[in-house]
């Protein structure tokens, strides 16, 4: 209602909407069914109740005299029926221009200082649950340094920090059970940590060493664990949204009571993929909640030349689609919305669209100096006044279950963690050669059988020109 | 009275026009050559093609509950009839329409292959089969591999009519089979009538890789075979030997191995030459060892395809036999296939590699 008062005064002091007079004719309809018709929309409603606002004023008059005017026209005549839609005829001509809409409000629980504004909304979970989720966070920022350096020291090829959004990460993570499948795009790292794949493994993929679960094959950061429920990264953007939707048309189908969750970003929105998920969950009743990071950047593209509307989430309407915009950098927000959001999935079986705003505060990636295109002021500023890890730290001090001293032994400890995990990482060798030829299919096909023995007899005759000692011998 | 006269013209207009689409429709550029079930196979049944790819979607839906078949318009049972009836027999949960989203679909496939469902998706002309490409070379085939097989998507098959049918012009005609070849990880599947369709169907669908299973249109209604009525499946990656000759080898899939039978009864009667016909059946992983040992044999063979030449799975044949039987050719290798360009409406005859492009290519083989 709040919102309904906030658009009317807009429009009452001169918005761009106005009604044309002809309007009459069509706003002889009743406002109190329209409210409820589209009350599940958001975006639908404050459009609804700008329009009904104003045409309240001349509503009960209007009816009456219209029906007066013109007698041959009956309130039957005022419902369209065409297949494509339920809705009323109005005779006002009237784009439905994205300014007549007040934009998507951003949800959150804490402010920048880590205090709760709505004591309703503090999740209150426990402190072992708290400082799990906090030790997560910071343990994937010393993970991102020490592999950000390594790479630039040339021990691996490649690497995508997560700076800035590892809240959305772990509040996500924390508020689905470990057994609801994954889907990510590249930069959910906090996820797998969150579920407990430990740090060695992580490296064990950055470094395609012989532990690397994906056996070498992929670049860096392209994480999977069937155990943790984390489907293997694959780079092409928004591949994995549709396969999300199956998964969990699946899922619902076995009556597991389990739900996918599907991350991706907002530059990963602009493509086909991105519509034909949303569009499929919502037909198909899917239970899988959509997790856009907002980070503002795809790689260079600011987010004004990836989209003219209002962010993702109020895309999420139009497919049919319940759908909220969070704080990112709150955690207790991306806790609270993707709990509610897998209540809806189950309860409603129907998919959620969860849009968290955020700011990229690392480089795109290793390949990637993010200066080129943004200031190093605007990063500062995001990295020093709003930061997932801080605010959350703040929180957390508030309810004395951190301080000083633990930050400190923590910082050591974690450093610790991440450097033993890395020093056994660079030392293991890769696997066997061999296992490049294997899991194209689930049997090896003769004529791959042959190539993988021609390059064996090649390098019997030229493996002094190849790393061979690099790579495990069995 | 102006409606009516209008109305005349135009019921004449659309009769004349059905009539001529008529005729030209029934000059199919090849006749059907029907198989004989072996006895063994117990009762049969007499099957066209669409009935034979239902029936298999049934035997697959009945023996597999995890099972379920998806695209545009399925639900009422296929604009081509391949999903009659299963609906109504199996619900609404397991065969439902999607939205009109080719990447959608293929995607979609993929996750419930993933999430352990058995899949089977279609595509409602292969010509359609583009929007998905990414879906299919970037994911589908490598979605194992990539996770160290840890994920797969073999429970995914994706069904997609395939092929000229007379009139289809560039968008319904298309054979696509050569665009998949060139990418690991998948199977590729083209029948050849109704016996084949339903045994290789239920091995695609049964397999663990996910595999495109391409029927040629042409041959729904048209091939008629009394086709088994139990539960089997015939080997992938696996041509038949159709006609046993010495002279000359020819290789081909889908409709144009009738084509080619029809072409070997031509050289038999008219070159006094004995062909060995060879339907691959599979383009991949493709059956290398039978088509080696027939040209070992003949010293002669003639690949023939509907798609274009350049870069045609003809190319692949030909390179491999070229390498595997260098000493046993006589003669080049030779193609007979679609020209380099799209598939065109008024000159499809002249287009296709027909009977006596064909049996051109025999002279010039033989008299090389």
């Amino acid at each position: 209602m709040k919102m309904f008062k906030l658009c009317r005064n807009i429009l009452i002091n001169g918005s761009k909407f106005r009604i044309l007079p002809t309007s009459n004719l069509g706003i002889s309809i009743n406002s109190d069914r329209i409210h409820q018709t589209f009350n599940s929309s958001f975006m639908t409603t404050i459009r609804r109740q700008t329009f009904c606002a104003e045409s309240h004023h001349h509503q009960s008059k209007s009816e009456q005299t219209l029906l007066h005017e013109l007698p041959n026209v009956s309130t039957i005549d005022n419902v369209a029926e065409f297949p494509g839609a339920k809705s009323k005829f109005v005779t006002d001509l009237h784009f439905f221009d994205p300014d007549d809409f007040e934009n998507i409000p951003v949800y959150r629980v804490m402010n920048r200082n880590g205090q709760v504004l709505d004591e309703k909304q503090d999740p209150n979970l426990d402190k072992e649950l708290m400082t799990k989720i906090y030790k997560g966070m910071t343990i994937l920022n010393s993970m991102d340094r020490v592999l950000y350096e390594s790479q630039r020291q040339g021990r691996i090829s490649f690497y995508m920090t997560n700076y800035g959004e590892e809240g959305t990460h772990f509040g996500s993570a924390a508020a689905i059970s470990n057994d609801d499948l994954a889907f990510g795009q590249y930069r959910e790292a906090g996820v797998l940590i969150w579920r407990g794949f430990e740090i060695d493994k992580l490296m064990a993929q950055c470094y395609g060493n012989s532990e690397d679960l994906h056996k070498g094959r992929s670049m860096p950061v392209h994480y999977g664990t069937k155990d943790h429920c984390f489907v293997s990264i694959s780079s092409p953007l928004s591949t994995q949204m549709p396969q999300a939707v199956g998964a969990a048309y699946a899922f619902k189908r076995q009556n597991q009571q389990r739900i996918v969750i599907c991350y991706f970003g907002e530059g990963a929105a602009s493509e086909g993929d991105f519509h034909a998920a949303m569009n499929f969950a919502a037909t198909l009743s899917a239970p899988v909640i959509f997790f856009c990071r907002n980070n503002g950047y795809a790689i260079s593209t600011p987010t004004h030349e990836q989209y003219r509307g209002d962010g993702i989430v109020c895309r999420g309407p139009a497919y049919g689609i319940p759908s909220i915009r969070v704080d990112g950098n709150d955690v207790l927000a991306v806790y609270n919305a993707t709990l509610a959001a897998k209540k809806i999935c189950l309860e409603q079986s129907r998919p959620v669209l969860i849009e968290a705003m955020t700011y990229r505060i690392g480089h795109h990636s290793t390949s990637d100096d993010s200066s080129a295109y943004r200031s190093v002021d605007e990063v500062r500023s995001w990295d020093e006044k709003d930061h997932p890890i801080t605010r959350f730290r703040k929180y957390l001090e508030q309810k004395q279950w951190w301080d000083d001293d633990l930050e400190k032994s923590w910082k050591n400890e974690s450093k610790r963690l991440v450097m033993t995990a890395f020093v056994k990482a660079e030392k293991l060798p890769k696997p066997n050669y061999m296992e490049m030829f294997e899991d194209v299919y689930d049997k090896m096909p003769e004529s791959l059988i042959e190539q993988a023995q021609e390059l064996k007899q090649h390098l019997k005759m030229y493996g002094g020109n190849y790393p061979i000692s690099n790579f495990k011998q069995d | 009275m102006i409606k009516s006269i209008l109305g005349r013209i135009l019921f004449t207009s659309i009769n004349n026009s059905t009539t001529i689409t008529k005729t030209s429709r029934t000059l199919s550029h090849f006749a059907f050559k029907p198989d004989t079930a072996a006895v063994s196979d117990g009762d049969t049944t007499r099957m066209n093609l669409f009935q034979a790819i239902n029936n298999a979607l049934e035997i697959a839906l009945v023996s597999d509950p995890k099972a379920v078949i998806f695209g545009e318009d399925v639900s009422f049972g296929g604009v081509f009839r391949c999903t009659v009836n299963l609906q109504d027999k199996f619900g609404k949960d397991r065969i439902f329409n999607t939205p009109l989203c080719e990447q959608g679909i293929v995607g979609f496939g993929i996750g419930l292959a993933a999430a352990g469902a058995t899949a089977i998706a279609e595509i409602q002309f292969a010509d359609y089969i583009f929007p998905a490409f990414d879906q299919i070379v970037n994911e589908a085939a490598k979605f194992r591999y990539r996770s160290g097989n840890q994920f797969d998507c073999g429970g995914l098959t994706i069904r997609a009519p395939c092929g000229a049918v007379g009139h289809g012009a560039l968008y319904h005609s298309q054979s696509v089979e050569s665009y998949f070849a060139h990418c690991p990880g998948i199977k590729i599947v083209i029948p050849r009538g109704p016996i084949q369709a339903k045994g290789l169907l239920l091995s695609c669908i049964r397999d663990q890789n996910p595999c495109i299973f391409f029927e040629p249109k042409i041959l729904y209604r048209l091939a008629v075979e009394q086709v088994p009525v139990k539960d089997y499946m015939l080997p992938l990656s696996k041509a038949e030997v159709l006609v046993e000759g010495d002279d000359v080898t020819l290789i081909g899939w889908g409709t144009q191995v009738h084509v080619l039978h029809e072409v070997c009864e031509m050289a038999r009667d008219q070159l006094n030459t004995s062909c060995e016909l060879i339907d691959l059946a599979t383009i991949m992983p493709w059956d290398r060892e039978t088509v080696i040992n027939s040209v070992k044999k003949t010293g002669r063979a003639i690949v023939a395809h509907e798609a274009p030449l350049t870069a045609g799975f003809g190319a692949e044949i030909a390179a491999t036999l070229q390498k595997e039987c260098f000493l046993h050719l006589e003669a080049p290798i030779l193609r007979v296939a679609g020209y380099d360009t799209p598939f065109p409406h008024v000159f499809e005859p002249f287009y296709l590699p027909d009977k006596w492009k064909c049996f051109e290519a025999i002279k010039k083989s033989i008299n090389y």
